[in-house]
């Protein structure tokens, strides 16, 4: 019950002024958030090429690890 | 001398040996289950390209729980190796995938990368285009 008589003031206090600030903070940032979005938007047609990149790199790492997967399963025969 | 020098190497070889046998018997008697070996062998169980044991159709409770055992100590391998040498879980996995298909026996299962059940043959096994 104290806490809250505490509290209570202190948010009456900060909330008119602070509520005209973020509206426009809030206004600001969503509009450059909705400029910023137009851009990201053109960037769609890039990521077929990435998933590609990332099916080479992969290969890379089979090719790489294939001899040290043959060495274990010789070493852990129990579970393969 | 020359018989000395022969004694020698003859009683350092054999200590040699000794020491071999010791260190390698403890990895060798780590064998596959006889209930695993056998479910593997009757088709019960099969490889997947990710590297872990899969259920064939339908089976009894204890085949499932093999799998899944068996399934938990193969994550826990990968996981570390996977970190000693720096790739992630899965590409290790799938390596391993790679790996264990291609040394199935004829008449054990594998799946293909579609996803179907297959039936080892005599030929090469159907595995994805990334296997080695």
């Amino acid at each position: 019950m104290k806490c809250a008589n505490l509290t209570r003031p202190a948010r009456r206090a900060h909330n008119p002024r602070m509520g005209t600030r973020r509206t426009i903070a809030g206004a600001m940032v969503m509009l450059s958030s909705a400029l910023a979005g137009g851009c990201v938007s053109v960037t769609a047609p890039n990521e077929p090429i990435v998933i590609e990149l990332n099916i080479n790199i992969r290969q890379e790492v089979i090719y790489r690890l294939a001899e040290d997967v043959r060495q274990n399963i010789d070493e852990n025969p129990e579970i393969f | 001398m020359a018989t000395i020098m022969n004694r020698t190497f003859a009683t350092a070889l054999a200590g040699g040996l000794v020491l071999a046998g010791l260190a390698f018997s403890a990895p060798a008697l780590a064998q596959r289950d006889p209930a695993y070996q056998a479910a593997r062998s009757a088709g019960q169980i099969g490889e997947k390209p990710d590297g872990y044991l899969g259920v064939v159709g339908s089976q009894p409770a204890a085949i499932q729980s093999l799998v899944s055992d068996l399934n938990i100590r193969r994550r826990e391998n990968y996981a570390q190796k996977a970190q000693q040498q720096g790739v992630t879980l899965q590409e290790y996995a799938i390596t391993q995938g790679c790996i264990l298909i291609a040394r199935t026996s004829p008449g054990e299962k594998y799946q293909d990368p579609d996803g179907n059940w297959q039936t080892r043959g005599s030929g090469p096994p159907v595995r994805n285009a990334h296997c080695p």
